[in-house]
Parts: C-alpha cells; structure tokens; sequence
C-alpha cells in the first residue's frame, strides 16, 4: 500500500517530506527506542513513535524506513521537520495513540497483503 | 525506471520550475485574426492552441476544438475573438512543474498559457512538456550519479599496491546531538557509491550509528570513527579517551545502559547498541581501559562466502 494511501485512511497530517508519499510501505515497527528501530525496523516500513527530534529522522532516512508517525500530538522539532524535508523522509503526526495507529495500520497492511 | 528513479521523478516535479520546461517558442494570434488564418497556422505549427492577445494582454485561446466549432458552423471567417475561450487559467513562470501537473488533471485543459511576476506572457506549455523536462532532467541527474559510482567503483582498478583501501575519519564532538548520524550517513553514502550490496551497506549503517551514538552519549571527550574500506571487507574502528568500561560482559547485556536519564527520554540508552553491533558484524573486538578510554573494531566482509554472513540485524 501506498504511503499517500495510508495518510488519507487513517487522517495524518503531513508535516515533512511531502516529495516522497508515493513509496510502498512494506510494514510498520513501533518503539521510542532509536537502538531497537534501528535494529528491528525494516526498509520501507513505518516508524511509530512518541520521539520528535532530529535523531530519529537520521535513523530513519540510515535504516531507509517509509516515514515516521509520531502518535499521541506529541511535538516535532523544527530541525528535524527541516531536516526530514532536505532527506526527502515523511514526518507524518496524529493524536491517535500508538496502539490505536499501529491497530489500524496493521488491518490496513494486513488487507493488502 | 527502477523505484529510486521513480523517486527522483516525483522529487523532479517539485523541484522543476515551468520557466524550465515550458515552451518559449510562442506563437500567438489577436482578437481580430480570423478562424481561416488559424486553421493554418495550428496545420503549418503543428499545435494544438494558440493564445489570444489583445493590446498584448491575453484575452483567451483558441484551440483545435473551437476551429471544429467554427467549421462545423461554415464561419471560418469569422474572428478568433468570437470562437476563442476566455477565462483562461494562467500559471507563473516560478511556480513548480507540480502545480501544473494539478491544473491540467483539475481543469482538463491541453494547455496552459505561462506569466511572469508582471502577468506578462512568455510562453506555454501542455502536459507533454512537462514529460519532456522531467526525462530531460532525470537523465542529466542520472548522468551525473552514474559517472560518480562509475570513478567510486573503479577507483580500487588503477591503484596499484599490495593492499589498498580507503580510510574515512570522523572527529565525533560529545553530546552534540544535532550532529549525531553524519559520520553514520556519509560512510553509508561513499558505500553505496561503491556499489556495495545494500544488505551489507545496511549492516554497516547500523554497526557504524550504534558506535557514533556510543561516543557521543558516553565519552568524556568526543571521540573518533573510522571506516576502512578494501575490496574484500570494511573494518570499522571507534576510540575514546575515557571513561573507559567498567564491566564489558554487563555492556554486552541486551537492555543493560548506564545512559542518564535525559538522554534515555530522547529514546537513547535502550542497552541495545553494543548487541546490535555484535549481531551486524562479522567480527568484532571490544577493549577498555577505566579511565583511559574504549576501542572497538569490527569487521564486515564484502564477499558472502567468507565471516558468518548475516544479513539480520537481531
């Protein structure tokens, strides 16, 4: 599935790396661990977490993930949004809640496979 | 087109102003030229429309379906004034290619006339030119990536000695976390330029991330990474000045840290880092002195055959 596809589905706001919504999104990972996402998320999946800052989108874009949904409204720093735009990463933000996004993301994903 | 050009495509919509792609080579007709003297020019030209102008501002265009109109009604002497469709829609020579793009999918217009800050016209443009300027532009780009992998890749080839490598050095400043990753991404860069398989890229983004991190959030005084990188593996080598480990067997325990707290709320200090190097690796050599400071080495071979050959990070 699409990653436009998903932001439209679950109302995402789109807050960096408009550029790159076209990617397939190959499944998702969910911590605020940066050491577990970098081990343990795959290329082109979906990053959900309650981390804003500017190391996250350099795991990210190192571990080539799809995006970034930060869950819960939590707040997304101004560099890592800048940052995130220059690496061409999707910073997407909601205030569903983790359990509640990954619920859905996982019915979505698990549709289409 | 592979994914990633498929990528760069969409990134090129964006990032293309209309001035670039438009057509400058602008033909246009007054109010008062008659429907007979367009059919000839849209037959001689080739095109599809052609904007009006009155006093030199636009006032429409007039386009192959109007002339239909005009045949259809035997009144091809009438004038390009009466026949032409007004309320044209312009886009600014500034503007990106995306924009465009939106138009013509909006609108179902063929064409869209182009003006400049002043409103000026200076020029056209259909949805063929954008085609035109995002292949333009992905071949220039695809150029210029191909004959950097092409140097990156046979710069080994004309060097000759009995062991060559590449050496990187990072200086990793402590505790500067806006620049934490960049000796991580630029190592993960040069490799992909050297064509080396993504898998092994990966384990090498992941090993050389964790021992960038392991510097900044630990050290007393920065420290440094350095990828050496020869044709048959990538030897990873991170030092420090202090503390030094106490208990390197308690530093090799999943989720043991001894990050403060601050840095643990920022998601660092997950007690993962040392194992995820171990498992991305093909060797790896740990040493610490209380006080003097930490080495680490590792060791990733390029070619499959040789080391244990993982490709999972755990």
């Amino acid at each position: 599935m699409k990653l436009h596809e998903i932001v439209e589905t679950l109302a995402l706001t789109v807050r960096a790396g408009r550029r790159s919504l076209d990617t397939e999104v190959t499944g998702g990972y969910a911590a605020d661990l940066l050491s577990c996402a970098m081990a343990g998320a795959e290329p082109g999946n979906l990053w959900l977490t309650l981390q804003g800052h500017l190391n996250v989108v350099a795991v990210a874009t190192l571990n080539e993930l799809a995006g970034v949904i930060v869950t819960e409204g939590k707040p997304v720093s101004p560099d890592a949004l800048a940052k995130a735009d220059e690496e061409g990463l999707p910073i997407l933000t909601t205030t569903l809640g983790t359990f509640e996004v990954a619920g859905r993301l996982w019915a979505l994903l698990g549709a289409t496979r | 087109m592979s994914p990633t050009e498929v990528l760069k495509a969409q990134e090129l919509v964006y990032e293309l102003r209309i001035g670039d792609i438009m057509s400058r080579r602008l033909v246009t007709v007054t109010a008062d030229t008659t429907m007979r003297e367009v059919k000839t020019i849209l037959r001689d030209r080739r095109i599809s429309g052609l904007p009006v102008l009155d006093g030199g501002n636009l006032a429409g265009i007039v386009s192959i379906e109007d002339l239909i109109r005009s045949l259809e009604e035997n009144d091809l002497d009438a004038l390009a004034g009466q026949y032409m469709t007004t309320l044209v829609h312009t886009i600014g020579e500034r503007e990106p290619a995306v924009r465009a793009l939106n138009v013509f999918g909006r609108l179902g217009v063929g064409r869209l006339p182009v003006v400049d800050d002043e409103g000026r016209l200076v020029g056209i443009m259909t949805p063929d030119d954008i085609t035109r300027g995002v292949l333009r532009a992905l071949e220039k780009a695809y150029h210029e990536e191909e004959i950097r992998r092409y140097r990156a890749r046979h710069v080994f080839d004309d060097i000759k000695s009995d062991r060559t490598s590449l050496i990187l050095r990072y200086d990793i400043p402590l505790r500067d976390f806006n620049r934490a990753g960049r000796a991580s991404s630029q190592i993960k860069q040069t490799l992909n330029r050297l064509g080396v398989d993504p898998r092994i890229v990966r384990r090498v983004a992941i090993a050389s991330y964790e021992a960038e991190m392991n510097i900044v959030i630990h050290s007393v005084a920065g420290g440094n990474l350095v990828a050496e990188i020869n044709p048959e593996l990538i030897a990873l080598l991170a030092y420090d000045t202090g503390p030094g480990i106490p208990d390197i067997e308690k530093a090799m325990t999943p989720g043991y840290s001894t990050a403060p707290d601050w840095i643990r709320e920022m998601g660092f200090g997950a007690g993962m880092g040392l194992c995820n190097i171990k498992a991305c690796v093909d060797q790896m050599d740990l040493n610490s002195w209380p006080r003097q400071g930490t080495r680490l080495e590792a060791v990733i071979y390029l070619k499959p055959t040789e080391g244990k050959a993982s490709d999972e990070a755990a």
